[in-house]
C-alpha cells in the first residue's frame, strides 16, 4: 500500500498529443466520447423515467406510458410528495448529519490507532471490526431494540444515529487506515522526537492532512445513513419521527401505487445526497486519489 | 511490557469501539447463533436447547436451495458487472477527458438514490409482459429493432436473478469507477514513461504496469461489494416482493422472522450467512494484512 | 521547543481548521441525546393528555379514507383523548406486522391493532399480546347482531379477541361482458366444466383467459379452487389437527388449479392485483379471480386512483365456479393489547367499531360490508348490497390466505410449498408438501 504522497498532475488529453500518432488519438477520442456519451444514456435512462413520470398527472402514469413525454405536464406528483415529505426530510437531516459527523470522526481516531498508533493487536482488532460490516440486519434487529428499551436509551431518532455510528464504525475506520497508512513515515517520526504524545501528534499531524479521507468517508456515511430503510423503520416507532426512506416507502399505500407520487418522492428524497456528491465530488475523487480505500 | 506507555493511548482509543462492537455486533451474534439452537419457533418466546432442529429443517427446505441458487447468481452478476463496468468507466476517463466532472457526477449519480427508489423505476423498466403489452426496455429493444433482447428479466427461469442484479450494478459501478479511477490516477506516469521508451505497445503498458497497481483496489471492491451483495434486501423486495421466483436468503430470513414468526431457523440463516462470508472474508483480511506486513 | 509544523503549507491552514471543527462538533453533537433526555418523557398514566395509538396499515385507497372518517368522529367525541394514527405502509401489512412484533416484543404495545379475524391472531393470543374482550361483546350486545357462525370460527379457548369492522368476499370471479360476448362465452359459469369451456373460448379469442398477479394471488386462487372442489365443511375439517390432505379430494383440486394456471398471462409476478383486474377492465383479459376489493377498485372513483367503471355495464360478478352459496370471508378486526398504555380509551375503540354508525360510516367507503347484520342497504353500491343479502344466507368458509384458518406458520409454509408448485407443477410434491405442514403446524 505505498503510494506518492502527492498525485502527479494530470496528463495532457489524449487528443492534445498530436503527432506521427495523430490520427489514431484523434479517432480513439471519438471512440472514447462515444462509449462514455453511450454509457452516460444508459445510466441517465431510468433517471428520466423518474423525471418524467413525476411531471405526469395519475391518468399518465402507467408502465405502458413509461417513455411517453407528459400530454399534461402537472406538478401535482411534486407538491403531493413535497407535503407528503417535507417533515420526513427534516427527520432525515437530523438523523444523518450528527450521525455522519460523529462516525467519520469516529472512524479517524480508530483508523489512526489502527495504522500510526499501533498496538500488539491491531491487526486483530481490525479484523474484529472489519468482521462487523457483514451482519445481517434482520438478524439483529429484533435484539436491537429489545436492548434499546431494556436501558431506556432515549427513543427516536438518537437510537437512530447511536445505531448507524455503531454500525459505521467497521467501514470508517477502514477508510481511514488505508489512508492514513499513507502518511510518511517521516511525519510521525519527527513527532515522535519532539516528544508529542498520541493526541497532540493526531491534532497537530494526521488532523490538518486528514480532509480527503474525511470527505470520503463523510459522503459514503451520508449516503448510506441517508438511504437505510431497515433500521429506521423499525427503530423509530413513531410516524412523525420517520426519516424519507420509511416516508417514501409509504407513498406506496396497500391500495393503488400512485406511481408519479413515487417517483417524485424518490427524487426528491434523493436530492439532498445529490447535492452532496455534486459539491463535494471533486474532494471524493481527491480523497480517493491520495489513498483512501486503496486496499 | 515495554513501552505500554507508547501503545497504550492507543490501545486506549479504540477501546470504547471494541466495546461498541463487542456488544452490538459479537454480543448479537451470540444472541442469533443461540437462538438459532433453540426451539423459539413460534410467537412465545423459547430458549430450550434444540441441537441442530433449525439447521435440519432448513437443509430440507426446497426454498433454501431455491434462495441458495438465487443470491449465487445475482452476486457474480453484480460483482462482475459493476466490477466491469467501473473498471471500464475509469479506463475510459483516466487519461483525462474534457467535461470529466459532468461524466463523473452522472455516473456516481445513482449511488444517491436509494434501493427502494431504484427498485420502483427498474420494475418498470424490467417489465416482462410480453407481446403488444410489452413495456419497459422491451418496448425500447423493439423499437430499436432488437427485439429479439426483449426477455422475462427477473422472471426468466434460469437467469432472473441476473436480471435483477442490474438495478445493483446501476447503482454501483459509479462508485467502482470512482476506486479505480483514483487507483489508475495513483499509478506513477514515469513508471508508464519508462515502459514506453522501452518500446512497450500501450495495451502492454496497461497490462503490466497499470493493472497489477489495481489489485489492491479490485480487493477493497470486491468487500464492499460483497458486504452489500449478501445483505441486499430493500431492491429484491422493491421489484419481486417477497415472492418465491425472486427470494433470497435475506428475504427469507425476514419471511421465518416476522410471517412465519419461526426464529430458530430465521437465526440459522443469519448465523449460515456469516459462516459462508467469513469463508471468503478471513482469507482476504489474512492476505492484507500479510501483505501489510511485507510492505 | 518548536512547534509542530511539519512542512506544512499555509494553504491546508483552513482544511486543518475545518477537521478540528469537525472533532469539536462532534463531541458537542453527543450531548445532544442527553439534552433531549431532559424532556420530561409522556409516560402513559401520568399525562395530562391522552392519545389513542392505533395501529394499522390502512394507507391508502378507500381503507384510509374510511379510517379517516371513523378517526373525525372519534375525535369529534373524544376530546380528551385524541386518535394516534400508527399506520406502516407497504408489503400489504407485512412491514406493518413486523415494526408491531418488534413493538411488542420491547413491550410498548400501541392501544389497538389492525389483524385478520380468525388464526392469525392466534399467535398474539398465544404470546399473550392481547386481551380477551368477551365482556364488550356482552356489554354492547354484539353477540346479538354478528352471524353466529363468524363468532364461533374468531373464538379462540371459548374467547373472542377482536372486533371485526367488515366482511370480505374472496371468491368472487369477475369479467368483463363485453370480452365474453367477443368469445362466444353466453353464460357466466357455474360448474368446473362450463368454466373451462369459457376459458379455452376466451384463449381462442386471443385474450388472456384468467389473470392473475404476483405469489399471493395464486394462493387466493388456490384456495378457491379447493373450497369448489371439496366444499366448506372438508375444507373447514383440513384446519384441525390431525386432518388428511393426503386424500383424492386433495388431489383433485390440485390438479383443476394446475389447469387453471395454464390459462394464466406468463408475467403474473410481476402485476399487482389491481394491475391484473385492470387487465379485465381493458379488455385484454377474461376473468379474474379476487376478493371483492376489486370492485372497489373498479368502480371507485377516478380521483382516488380507482377505474370509475360502471357496475354490471363494464364489468361484472360472479361466485368462483363451484362456490355459489358460499362465502370465503375475511375480515380487518381490531385487537385490545395488553398493556395498553390507555386502556379505557381503547376499549372505548373498540365498542365504537362494533357500533352500527361506525361500520355503516366505513364500510361503504372502503368496499366492504359490515360483519353486523342490520346494515343499512341504502348506503352501499350495487356490488355491496348484493353481497349482503349472500351474507345472509350462505354457509361460510374461512379464508386460508387472509388469515381466518390457518396461523402465522402454517400459513408461510403453504405459501412456500405453492411458490414451488409455480415453478414444478409438480402436484405429488405439492401434496406432500401441504401434508408436512399440516403435521408440523396444525395446532
Amino acid at each position: 500500500m505505498t503510494s506518492t504522497a502527492v498525485p502527479p498532475a494530470p496528463p495532457l488529453p489524449a487528443r492534445a498529443r498530436l503527432g506521427r500518432r495523430g490520427a489514431q488519438y484523434v479517432s480513439a477520442g471519438v471512440v472514447r466520447y462515444g462509449a462514455l456519451a453511450f454509457f452516460a444514456i444508459l445510466v441517465l435512462l431510468p433517471v428520466y423515467v423518474l423525471v418524467i413520470t413525476s411531471v405526469k398527472g395519475v391518468a399518465e402514469t402507467d408502465p405502458s406510458h413509461a417513455w411517453s413525454i407528459p400530454q399534461l405536464w402537472t406538478t401535482t406528483a411534486w407538491r403531493d410528495a413535497w407535503t407528503q415529505l417535507s417533515p420526513a426530510l427534516g427527520n432525515s437531516f437530523k438523523l444523518a448529519i450528527p450521525a455522519t459527523i460523529i462516525s467519520t470522526v469516529l472512524g479517524s481516531l480508530n483508523g489512526f490507532a489502527l495504522s500510526k498508533w499501533r498496538f500488539p493487536g491491531a491487526d486483530i482488532v481490525f479484523t474484529f471490526f472489519l468482521f462487523g460490516m457483514f451482519i445481517p440486519y434482520q438478524a439483529v434487529l429484533i435484539p436491537l431494540t429489545q436492548l434499546f428499551s431494556d436501558v431506556n436509551f432515549p427513543n427516536g431518532i438518537p437510537r437512530l444515529i447511536f445505531a448507524h455510528i455503531v454500525y459505521g464504525i467497521p467501514i470508517t475506520a477502514l477508510i481511514f487506515r488505508s489512508y492514513y497508512a499513507t502518511i510518511p513515515e517521516e511525519l510521525m517520526e519527527a513527532a515522535r522526537m519532539d516528544r508529542a504524545g498520541m493526541l497532540r501528534t493526531f491534532w497537530s499531524v494526521v488532523l490538518p492532512v486528514s480532509a480527503p479521507a474525511f470527505v470520503v468517508t463523510a459522503i459514503w456515511q451520508f449516503t448510506s445513513i441517508w438511504n437505510d430503510f431497515l433500521f429506521a423503520v423499525f427503530i423509530i416507532g413513531d410516524p412523525a419521527k420517520w426519516p424519507v426512506t420509511v416516508a417514501l416507502n409509504n407513498t406506496a399505500g396497500s391500495f393503488v401505487t400512485p406511481y408519479n407520487l413515487q417517483m417524485s418522492a424518490a427524487l426528491l428524497a434523493s436530492l439532498p445526497t445529490l447535492v452532496v456528491y455534486v459539491l463535494l465530488g471533486r474532494y471524493f475523487m481527491r480523497g480517493l486519489m491520495a489513498g483512501a480505500l486503496k486496499g | 511490557m515495554r513501552n505500554v506507555r507508547r501503545w497504550g493511548p492507543g490501545l486506549l482509543l479504540v477501546s470504547p469501539s471494541i466495546v461498541l462492537i463487542a456488544v452490538f455486533v459479537y454480543g448479537l451474534i451470540v444472541w442469533n447463533i443461540k437462538v438459532s439452537f433453540s426451539d423459539w419457533r413460534t410467537s412465545v418466546p423459547s430458549h430450550k436447547w434444540a441441537g441442530l432442529a433449525a439447521y435440519r429443517d432448513l437443509n430440507s427446505d426446497p426454498a433454501w436451495s431455491q434462495d441458495l441458487h438465487h443470491i449465487l447468481l445475482f452476486t457474480v452478476t453484480f460483482i462482475a458487472g459493476t466490477l466491469l463496468v467501473g473498471l471500464t468507466l475509469a479506463f475510459l476517463l483516466e487519461k483525462g477527458v474534457r467535461g470529466e466532472g459532468f461524466f463523473r457526477s452522472v455516473y456516481l449519480f445513482p449511488m444517491a438514490v436509494s434501493f427502494i427508489a431504484a427498485g420502483v423505476v427498474w420494475r418498470w423498466l424490467m417489465n416482462p409482459a410480453p407481446g403488444d403489452r410489452a413495456t419497459g426496455l422491451n418496448v425500447v429493444f423493439d423499437k430499436l429493432g432488437v427485439g429479439f433482447l426483449a426477455n422475462q428479466w427477473y422472471l426468466g427461469l434460469n437467469w432472473g436473478m441476473a436480471a435483477m442484479a442490474m438495478p445493483a450494478i446501476w447503482a454501483l459501478s459509479g462508485y467502482i469507477m470512482a476506486l479505480y479511477l483514483a487507483g489508475f490516477r495513483g499509478v506513477p506516469e514515469d513508471l508508464r514513461e519508462a515502459a514506453r521508451m522501452d518500446g512497450a505497445s500501450e495495451w502492454r503498458v496497461y497490462r503490466h504496469v497499470v493493472f497489477p497497481h489495481l489489485r489492491p483496489v479490485t480487493l477493497s471492491a470486491l468487500v464492499i461489494l460483497g458486504h452489500i451483495s449478501i445483505k441486499v434486501f430493500d431492491l429484491i423486495v422493491a421489484i419481486g416482493g417477497k415472492q418465491l421466483v425472486t427470494q433470497t436468503p435475506a428475504v427469507y430470513m425476514w419471511i421465518l422472522i416476522y410471517d412465519a414468526q419461526d426464529y430458530a431457523k430465521g437465526a440459522a440463516i443469519a448465523t449460515l450467512l456469516l459462516v459462508g462470508i467469513s469463508a471468503l472474508i478471513v482469507p482476504y483480511l489474512v492476505y492484507t494484512v500479510r501483505a501489510e506486513r511485507r510492505a | 521547543m518548536p512547534s509542530i509544523q511539519y512542512g506544512r503549507p499555509r494553504g491546508r491552514i483552513t482544511r486543518a481548521t475545518a477537521a478540528r471543527a469537525a472533532l469539536l462538533t462532534a463531541f458537542a453533537l453527543l450531548l445532544v441525546p442527553a439534552a433531549g433526555n431532559a424532556r420530561p418523557a409522556a409516560i402513559g398514566g401520568t399525562q395530562a393528555s391522552c392519545q389513542l395509538e392505533v395501529f394499522s396499515w390502512w394507507t391508502g385507497g378507500g381503507e384510509a379514507a374510511g379510517l379517516a372518517k371513523l378517526i373525525t368522529i372519534w375525535n369529534k367525541n373524544n376530546a380528551s383523548c385524541q386518535f394516534k394514527n400508527e399506520t406502516v405502509a407497504g408489503g400489504a401489512g407485512g412491514n406493518a406486522k413486523a415494526v408491531l412484533q418488534q413493538r411488542l416484543s420491547a413491550h410498548k404495545p400501541p392501544d389497538s391493532f389492525q389483524g385478520h379475524a380468525g388464526a392469525e391472531l392466534r399467535d398474539y393470543i398465544k404470546a399473550k399480546q392481547v386481551e380477551p374482550i368477551d365482556f364488550i361483546y356482552k356489554q354492547y350486545k354484539f353477540d346479538k347482531v354478528m352471524p353466529k357462525s363468524l363468532l364461533s370460527q374468531i373464538t379462540y379457548n371459548g374467547h373472542l379477541y377482536s372486533v371485526p369492522v367488515n366482511i370480505h368476499r374472496a371468491n368472487i370471479l369477475w369479467y368483463n361482458p363485453k370480452v365474453l360476448k367477443k368469445a362466444g362465452i353466453t353464460s357466466v359459469p357455474k360448474t368446473w366444466s362450463q368454466f373451462i369451456a369459457a376459458l379455452n373460448k376466451a384463449k381462442a379469442a386471443d385474450v388472456i383467459p384468467l389473470s392473475m398477479a404476483d405469489q399471493w394471488t395464486s394462493d387466493h386462487l388456490w384456495e378457491t379452487v379447493m373450497i369448489a372442489t371439496i366444499g366448506p365443511a372438508r375444507w373447514a375439517a383440513l384446519w384441525k389437527p390431525g386432518a388428511d390432505w393426503s386424500n383424492a379430494g386433495v388431489t383433485l383440486a390440485l390438479n383443476r388449479f394446475k389447469t387453471l394456471l395454464s390459462y394464466t398471462n406468463s408475467d403474473a409476478a410481476s402485476l399487482t392485483w389491481q394491475d391484473a383486474g385492470k387487465l379485465v377492465a381493458d379488455g385484454k383479459a377474461a376473468f379474474n379471480i379476487m376478493g371483492d376489493w376489486q370492485d372497489g377498485y373498479f368502480s371507485g372513483a377516478k380521483a382516488g386512483d380507482n377505474l370509475g367503471l360502471k357496475p354490471k355495464v363494464d364489468y361484472g360478478w360472479a361466485p368462483v365456479p363451484g362456490t355459489a352459496g358460499v362465502y370465503d370471508w375475511l375480515s380487518d378486526s381490531f385487537t385490545l393489547a395488553k398493556g395498553a398504555p390507555h386502556r379505557s380509551a381503547a376499549v372505548k375503540w373498540l365498542a365504537f367499531l362494533g357500533s352500527k354508525r361506525a361500520q355503516d360510516t366505513f364500510n361503504p367507503v372502503k368496499g366492504s360490508i359490515p360483519a353486523r347484520q342490520d346494515a343499512n342497504p341504502k348506503l352501499y353500491g350495487p356490488y355491496l348490497k348484493w353481497a349482503l343479502t349472500q351474507w345472509k344466507t350462505n354457509r361460510l368458509a374461512g379464508s386460508f390466505w387472509h388469515g381466518v384458518v390457518a396461523p402465522n406458520k402454517w400459513h408461510a409454509d403453504i405459501d412456500t410449498a405453492l411458490g414451488l408448485f409455480l415453478q414444478t407443477k409438480d402436484v405429488k410434491r405439492f401434496q406432500s408438501a401441504l401434508v408436512t405442514a399440516a403435521k408440523k403446524d396444525a395446532r
